[in-house]
Formats: structure tokens, sequence, C-alpha cells
């Protein structure tokens, strides 16, 4: 059990990006001129003119088309009050073309240059963005990358939820059944799947520690229960003085591990997530590496860690890719570090495969240990900045 | 040697065929504010069996008891426990370890170093005019620590009264809570600056509460931020640990950060000796620790490896030896 709590239902505050970003779209716009819209402005460049069709805009997600009246090639910039930063530009638009520019603007003066012919300082206006409840949100094509990460991530939880429950029904008949090598043989095969999504399941702090304690978790007077109390009795071997659960025991703990299961897999159909919750799993999942399998902590009984390692670093990996290219446009250095780093990461892991699965972490050498735990560490230093990438 | 005298005939002055009284090291370095405390464990008292083992069990406080397991532990029974224990505080750390090195030496044969623990940076403040120092998580520590200068507080919080007839001997003396907590650190480190407040509930740079005023004032944990959640977080460290919902219970911190080098990943083996002085451990500590264990944001970043609970007796007066009136 772990105490890492994930924001996941919009929890987490949002500091509204102060960095305003813009995307131009190649397709004229076939909103320019709707009146009802007052942050849809229209921006007439000519040879010698830049008209704005409104000298202010509540703040928010501002698109400006811009049409090229002139006979040169324009450029249409939106700059800061002091008119030196370039908060957002379209370049290249031909004559008589209309391209739009989309901008998260907040309140605040900013200066508009049409820049024909692509010279000089070009020709200066003002626009004024004032206050607005309008959430500044961000443009179309990276809210599809958005949505896309969002869908993608809850059918993930979904699916590893679905196999979870499936596998830990298998389990629990085996282990009641007295099948103690199949049940031993199952018992990563299905953490891998609760692994995959820790930092999900463990948002639900009332069932993570009926499920996922370990013994010295507890706190005076808690009962034990879940995967860790039935991991003992199938391994008992590192146990001093240990009594083996009778059947009754056995069938108790069991119905119980798969009855919270269940309602796990209930609630997680509720769920939604919002990018930065997705990168936030990411990096929590990594965390839970670096503080309980590379340390071997976390299977004790069974010495299973390297599969629980692995899945973690699968679920953290998910996580990132679905918010991959947000990041990619955002901070492409980032982006390629952390693809590089989860790779290396990969080899690593996959030299221990042994079978379908991996080998036992007593087996694992000091040096291999060590080499794990400075691949944990690369990968976690740039993983702690892909929230604020995402939201960037 | 809290007077910056040597032990026995000194480090220089004694007869060159004997190895010298005195080890040496805190040869011209002045007494550097060096203060002893001696504390009493309940193994002194009885043994593991509960056997009296020196015909002093009759005068065991009550409240002189192991401490409980706490979730979370992960206790290293090399670094916890002990008979007795010698704290021993200087501004320079080469004073303390010579202080400590020379009682240890005197004595050898009647007594045997179980553990000892080096630390450094003061986290608490004791007087209100001292600043607060900072932990090795980069924040203050020890703000609502209590001061020297509140004389009730510390009858209230610190003192022994003459509560227990067991334990006549410990009134004016206090018990001494030890507890080495390692911080993960690489991991802490890599925890956005919004969050690592969130955790504490308050600034890492003026230790001002997120509810906003100045490090002194009083935290409001009522008071509404986004998502309807409080500005506080409902885990924040100095809400679970707040006098408020521990009966008003507060503690005397005199701890320290330690690093005791690197583990065998490379990471730093460091953290906080926590160190606190009570009336009673089973009002003024248990309670606190078990709340931190179970709802306290920071214990994702903690591992408590040792832990010690000590009778300190009250101060030694010309004439007397320390723990006088337990031995009388």
């Amino acid at each position: 059990m772990n105490r890492t709590l994930l924001a996941l239902c919009g929890a987490t505050a949002l500091v509204a990006t102060l960095g305003a970003c813009g995307t131009e779209s190649t397709a004229p716009s076939d909103t320019s001129g709707d009146a009802g819209d007052v942050q849809a402005l229209t921006v007439d460049s000519s040879a010698d003119a830049c008209t704005l069709s409104a000298a202010e805009a509540p703040a928010g997600t501002l698109t400006f088309d811009v049409t090229n009246s002139g006979d040169q090639v324009t450029e249409f910039y939106l700059l800061d009050e002091d008119g030196l930063r370039i908060v957002a530009e379209v370049e290249n638009i031909g004559p008589s073309i209309t391209r739009a520019l989309t901008v998260n603007a907040p309140a605040g003066s900013y200066v508009t240059a049409c820049k024909p012919g692509m010279t000089g300082e070009g020709i200066r206006g003002e626009l004024t963005v004032t206050e607005s409840d309008d959430e500044v949100e961000v443009s179309s094509d990276e809210q599809e990358l958005v949505e896309a990460a969002e869908a993608n991530y809850a059918a993930y939880v979904e699916d590893q939820s679905a196999q979870l429950l499936e596998k830990t029904e298998e389990f629990v008949g085996l282990y009641k059944d007295g099948d103690d090598a199949a049940a031993r043989a199952l018992y990563p095969v299905a953490r891998t799947h609760w692994e995959r999504i820790e930092t999900v399941a463990e948002s639900f702090g009332d069932l993570d520690p009926l499920m996922d304690a370990r013994e010295a978790d507890l706190e005076p007077g808690q009962e034990w229960s879940g995967w860790h109390l039935i991991e003992k009795d199938l391994w008992p071997q590192r146990a001093e003085d240990y009594t083996a659960l009778t059947d009754a025991e056995r069938a108790t703990y069991a119905d119980d591990l798969l009855a919270h299961t269940e309602e796990l897999d209930t609630r997680v159909q509720e769920l939604t997530y919002t990018v930065d919750a997705i990168a936030n799993g990411s990096r929590g999942l990594l965390e839970e590496v670096a503080t309980g399998k590379v340390t071997g902590e976390e299977e004790y009984w069974s010495r299973t860690d390297l599969w629980d390692f692995r899945a973690n670093v699968d679920g953290a990996r998910v996580a990132y890719e679905g918010v991959q290219p947000i990041v990619s446009e955002k901070d492409a250095e980032l982006a390629d570090q952390l693809t590089t780093r989860f790779e290396e990461l990969q080899v690593l892991l996959d030299a221990q495969r042994e079978g379908d699965g991996f080998v036992a972490y007593d087996e694992l050498t000091p040096e291999q240990i060590k080499e794990f735990s400075d691949s944990v560490n690369a990968l976690s230093e740039p993983l702690s900045r892909l929230t604020a990438a995402v939201l960037s | 040697m809290t007077a910056g005298e040597p032990a026995g005939t000194g480090a220089i002055d004694g007869d060159v065929r004997l190895p010298p009284d005195d080890t040496g090291e805190a040869l011209d370095l002045p007494a550097s504010g060096l203060t002893l405390t001696f504390g009493f464990g309940p193994s002194l008292f009885r043994d593991a069996e509960g056997r009296d083992r020196f015909g002093l069990a009759d005068r065991q406080p009550e409240a002189l008891r192991d401490l409980p397991h706490f979730p979370g532990d992960i206790l290293d029974p090399a670094r916890s426990g002990g008979d007795l224990c010698i704290q021993a505080c200087a501004d320079d750390p080469q004073v303390a370890v010579h202080a400590v090195r020379n009682l240890a030496r005197l004595g050898f044969g009647t007594v045997s170093v179980r553990w000892s623990q080096l630390g450094f940076g003061r986290t608490s403040t004791t007087s209100t005019s001292q600043s607060t120092p900072r932990n090795l998580f980069g924040f203050k520590d020890g703000t609502a620590n209590v001061k020297a200068e509140e004389t009730a507080a510390l009858d209230e919080h610190v003192w022994v009264g003459d509560d227990d007839p067991r334990a006549g001997w410990l009134v004016g003396g206090s018990y001494l809570v030890a507890r080495r907590i390692n911080m993960t650190i690489e991991v802490w480190d890599r925890q956005p600056l919004g969050d690592q407040e969130a955790f504490v509930g308050r600034t890492k740079g003026t230790g001002a509460p997120l509810s906003g005023g100045e490090e002194m004032s009083e935290p409001d944990f009522d008071m509404p931020g986004s998502n309807d959640q409080p500005v506080i977080a409902t885990d924040a460290h100095v809400r679970v640990v707040h006098p408020d919902v521990h009966g008003g219970a507060r503690m005397l911190r005199r701890g320290y950060n330690f690093v005791d080098g690197s583990n065998a990943l490379g990471g730093l083996d460091a953290g906080l000796f926590f160190i606190a002085y009570v009336r009673d451990p089973g009002t003024h500590f248990v309670p606190v620790q078990l709340a931190m264990s179970k709802s306290d944001a920071l214990v994702e970043y903690l591992e408590f490896t040792g832990s010690a609970l000590f009778a300190v007796p009250p101060g030694v007066g010309p004439g007397e030896h320390v723990g006088q009136s337990l031995f009388a």
C-alpha cells in the first residue's frame, strides 16, 4: 500500500496558462463574420492598413481570421503590451487568402501588427482583451489531442480493471481449492493489472488498504486483508513461526479480495481523467517503482517485484504515450528524452525476463539493482516536468 | 566538558606511557554551548520478559513503555531502544561528538553503545529570539514549537507533574521521544513546488500557512479554497499534527537533520532525527504520530527507521549526580 492519492477527477487546481499559444489553420475559416461571437475577430491586412473588426474582445479563446487584401504576402502578429514579445503569429498569408489564428488570450493590452511584405515592424494597432468568465481553453487542434488522450486512458484503465477482475476470480478459486502451485503462478500475472493502474486504484482510500496493505502498514487494531496476506500464506518461507491459514480462513480472505476487486471495477467505470491527472499518474507510477519495487519491498514473500516493476512502467508509459502528442508540440526535446529513457528502462527489464515473467528479486545482483535504480532516476527526473509541459 | 574542560588529566598532560584520559579532538575548541541530557529507557527497569533488572521496577513510570508500532514503521532494532541515552548538543559537532565519545569510553565495562546518531542544523526554534531553521525538505520546521519563554506552556506540555506515584523521581523532568525519520529525498525533489507546499500546508519561502499571513500566523483550517476544498488540504501536515486536533497537545522539539552518506542505490541516507520532549508520550506523542502515519501527505516521503523513548530526570544541582532522585 502506498499513499499517493492522485487527484483524478479535477481536484487538481489548474492554473490558467498564461503563455498563450497559437495555432494556424490552413483552410479559410467559415465562421468569419459571425457577429454573434465576440471572440471571433476579423483582420483585414491591406498594403497600408491593418483593420480589426473590434478593438476589444473578452478574454478566452480568440480567433483572428486574417484576410490579406493587399498584393504582397503578409503576416499577422499578436504581441504583448510593449509590442516586443510575440504572443502568437500567423505567417505566409498570400494575397486574398484568409488564415485563422487561434490564441488563448488572457485579459490585458496587446499590440497587433500586420506585416505586408514581411518587413519592418509592421502596421501596428491596439487590442484590449477584457476580463471574462470564459475559461482559457486550448485550441481546437489541441483539444482533439486532449480528448483523445482522456478517452484512451479511461479505456485503458477500464480494460486493465476488467482483466484484474477476471484474473482475480481465477486466482482466488485456485487458492480456495488448495491448488497452491497454480495460485502462485497466477499471483504476479493478476497483480500486473493492479500495478498498471496502481495510482488509480490507490485513489480509493478506503479500498486500497483493504486490498494492497503490507503487514508493516497496519495501524494498531487494524485487521490485515488483501493480496499480501494471501501472498504470505502462499510463500511462507521467509516468515518466522508462520501458521498456515485454514481452508475456512482462506475462503474468507479470498472472497473478501474478490468482493473488493468487484467494487473497484464498478467504481473505475465512473472515473474520468484530465490530461494533467494522466501525466501525474505517469509520474506517480514511477515513484511507486522507486520507493517499493526497486527496493524489493513490495513483494516481500513472493519475490515477484520485477513483475510489479514492469507493470508500473507499463502503466506509466501508456499514460505518457497518451499525452505524448501534446508534449511533442510544446516541448519536443522533453518528449524525445522521455521516449528514449522509457526505452532504456525497458531494455533493462527485458534482460531479466524468464519464461512468461521475470526472475525473482533475490536473483538480481546489487549491481543490477543499482542499474535499475539509476535508470528509474534518469527517467523520473524529466518525467517530473511532464505535467507542466502538458499544461503549458 | 560543558565548561570546556577535558576528561581526566586531559589529552596531553598525562603520563606518556599511558593512553591520554581525554581523546583530544576538542583541544583548543571552546565549550561551544555544550549541553548533556541523560535519559532512562523502559528496558533499564524491566527486561523483555518483564523481570526487574536492577531493583528499579517499582519506580518505572506508567508512561515509560515501549512505543507502539505505528503504520509505516520499518524500524531497525540496531537503531532503536536502549537502557540509557545521552543527548549532547553543541554549536560545533566536533565538541558534541567529543563528549559522547569520552563518556562512552568511561563507561566501557558497565555500559556499551547500542546506537548513536549524529545530526546537524537544529530543526526547531527553542527560543523566540531564534528564526526557524529548515529541514531537508527545504521547509521551515518547528514553527509552532514550545519556546523557552512560554513557562506556562512548558509546565503544561513538557515538564512531568506529580500525578504518577511511581514516578516521583521524575517530577520536573520530561520524556524524550527519538525517531529516526528517513526522507526519500530524490522522490521529494521531483514534486512540484505547489504540491510540496500543499503537503506541508505552508509556503516554502516564508513558512506562512497557505491560508495566509506570516510564519507565526495561525492557520485557518476552515478557509475555503478551490474545488470545494479547504485552502489547507485535509492531509496537509500542519493540519494533521496541529494541537487543535490533539487536545491542545504541544511538544518541545529539539531535533536535527542527518545525512549518513548514501544508500546502496545511491540515494541520500538522510532525514530528520526527530527529538521531542513531552510531559506524557501517551497524550503528547502517540496520538500525533498515529494521526500522521494514518493521514499525513508527508508520510509518502518518509520512512521511520529508528525509535526510542527515555525518561529524562530533572536537572542536576551542585553536588548532585545524574538520576540521583531515581537511584536514591
